[in-house]
């Protein structure tokens, strides 16, 4: 059983997908998916225990050896990002019956939990595989599925987001495709492990730097990395609400995990750093955190505002990975972790308004603050974890990441990391100003609070915000143990 | 020069990587776009057939009297590379019909200045 968890997590949601898509309409396609992911958390889980104290996992697709065959190899790092997704996907699952009733139409139901199967599989994929030719076909699975599910939005733009997305991600996995082909061309394998053998011999040349720098701009279109993140808020706004939350704690994650293991396995730290990348990711992730947040300050439409914010905290995130020190990358990949959790809580807690009141401008949510208290506190204890207030798990991520920046004696980094908290004050002071001080614009208007299935989930991830703001053993062990596994260098 | 025309099929490569990359960029016309992205995603398929392939090199089969073989490998990556490519440009063109039907228009200019006039 344990020899074949890894894979399992990938078949199970892929063969299911399909059986989803054929179920009667009523609840039974949603009863199934909802069984599927938690299996997949529960099997998720057991990896990460499995690998945190059985070491790595090496699982041989169809008996063939590596390097010929394909390898799905587990260790601390994938082991973490699995649970990620799939933990997430198990909460949202259970949030996603009355929402999706909601807000999609009623046939399309069965093939909208097929395409977030396909999703799951896909994300799932890339965090198990070994073989980097394997990466981009999940790749490709997990973007057209959320492609389709990103256009099944109400209004009609969801359909140009949709298709903006679809040219930029085609455009990303493309650049990913020419660098693997320049590397394979070099070394004559698409094992991860065994191209971290072979790369060393080949450095040197052009073509290993030009496939070198492809896959970085590939990587960095699908993981919306600053200046690339056009099509992020667009999609982000349009999407049903379960996608918006789905894709948000989960798919810039993953593409976050597969850079991590490109710069820091595939090539080697001395090799990725000598490039001129960590200049490259410490100004992209300044000017993402501070731009981005500015953006966020000035929209409308809640979900916009949040998904800017999605942009800035990336850029935390790549700022970790640009200090290039074992410190930085733990603090990269805790960021990881708990920006699931509270851009999760965020975007639900606004899933659970727009179910309500169909819409999420900032001049709709007048005075909701009193009518729906639950939704109201997630807000708020979701926005203070953005934030980064001592007591929630925004916390954490920002402490590692300005001690990482002390470390190196970046000032100005550190600096930007306290501007960009301020700015998302500013911010989410924006959303809570509008809920709770604003009068209600028509005051014969009563809102429920959300339903129980709604909010449920919501306040397992807000709770989840709190519980790793307190108890850091899990997060910190875990991100300890990977960066022991990337090798990072202390330069 | 010997340079220039012995690697002559790489420079179709760039060529073509180019010209689609520009379409995508540079075109309004959301089909035309789409063409653009299927010509760039080619370019890259033959960047992988060029690099399998083996001057005097045979089909990967074993027979007495051959000694070199192309190597089979990038060919089979590339015929699932073509399959994911097929599955976008259907999903793409998908898109594009909804699009249509919701806009009357496949002009890009013409959906901005729609959705800014709501």
């Amino acid at each position: 059983m344990e020899n074949h968890l890894s894979l399992l997590l990938v078949v199970i949601p892929l063969i299911a997908a399909p059986i989803v898509a054929i179920l009667p309409r009523g609840r039974l396609p949603w009863a199934a998916a909802l069984i599927v992911t938690l299996l997949c958390a529960v099997l998720a889980s057991m990896q990460l225990w499995t690998v945190l104290y059985g070491g790595v996992i090496s699982y041989e697709l169809g008996g063939w050896a590596p390097p010929w065959g394909i390898e799905y190899r587990i260790d601390a790092v994938n082991a973490l990002v699995a649970l990620v997704v799939a933990g997430i996907a198990a909460i949202t699952l259970p949030y996603a019956l009355l929402s999706v009733e909601k807000e999609i139409p009623e046939h399309q139901i069965p093939l909208f939990y097929s395409a977030m199967l396909l999703c799951l599989a896909g994300l799932l994929g890339i965090t198990q595989t070994g073989d980097i030719f394997n990466v981009f076909v999940f790749l490709e699975i997990s973007s057209l599925s959320s492609y389709a599910l990103i256009s099944l939005g109400k209004n009609r733009q969801a359909l140009t987001s949709a298709y903006q997305y679809l040219v930029m991600g085609t455009i990303g996995a493309t650049f990913f495709l020419i660098g693997v082909g320049l590397i394979y061309s070099q070394t004559g394998t698409l094992n991860m492990q065994d191209l971290a053998n072979l790369l060393p011999e080949v450095f040197h040349t052009k073509t290993v730097s030009t496939g070198f720098a492809f896959i970085i701009i590939g990587i960095a279109l699908k993981l919306a990395l600053f200046p690339l993140h056009l099509w992020l808020p667009n999609a982000y706004t349009y999407a049903p609400s379960v996608v918006t939350i789905f894709l948000a704690a989960t798919a810039t994650k993953v593409a976050l995990y597969v850079m991590l293991r490109v710069l820091f396995i595939v090539f080697p730290h001395s090799f990725s750093f000598a490039t001129p990348t960590e200049e490259l990711f410490i100004v992209a992730g300044m000017s993402g955190i501070i731009i981005a947040s500015i953006y966020a300050i000035y929209q409308e439409d809640v979900k916009r505002l949040l998904a800017y914010s999605s942009v800035a905290q990336i850029g935390y995130m790549v700022l970790g990975i640009g200090f290039s020190s074992a410190l930085g990358v733990t603090a990269t990949l805790i960021h990881l972790f708990n920006h699931a959790l509270m851009k999760g809580a965020l975007f639900m807690a606004v899933g659970a308004i727009i179910y309500r009141i169909g819409r999420c401008r900032i001049g709709d949510i007048h005075g909701l603050g009193k009518q729906m208290p639950w939704t109201f506190g997630a807000i708020i204890i979701g926005g203070l974890s953005l934030i980064g207030v001592p007591g929630t798990a925004g916390f954490i991520s920002k402490w590692y990441l300005v001690s990482a920046a002390l470390d190196k004696e970046a000032w100005i980094a550190a600096g930007v990391i306290l501007v960009g908290s301020l700015i998302a004050m500013v911010y989410i002071g924006k959303i809570i100003e509008a809920l709770y001080f604003k009068p209600a614009s028509d005051s014969g208007r009563l809102v429920k609070e959300a339903p129980l299935l709604l909010l449920l989930p919501t306040w397992v991830l807000v709770l989840a915000n709190i519980y790793f703001g307190l108890n850091t053993e899990l997060t910190v062990g875990v991100a300890e143990k990977a960066v022991a596994i990337l090798r990072v260098m202390d330069t | 020069m010997d340079y220039f025309f012995g690697h002559y099929n790489y420079w179709v490569v760039i060529f073509l990587m180019m010209v689609g990359l520009y379409t995508v960029i540079s075109r309004g016309n959301l089909i035309k776009k789409i063409i653009g992205l299927n010509i760039f995603q080619v370019s890259v398929f033959l960047l992988y057939i060029n690099m399998g392939t083996l001057e005097g090199g045979a089909a990967p089969i074993i027979a007495e009297g051959v000694a070199l073989y192309s190597n089979p490998l990038p060919h089979v990556l590339i015929l699932t590379a073509i399959v994911v490519g097929v599955a976008t440009t259907a999903l793409a063109l998908a898109l594009v019909v909804r699009i249509k039907e919701a806009y009357g228009t496949i002009e890009e200019d013409e959906i901005h200045r729609q959705d800014h006039s709501l």
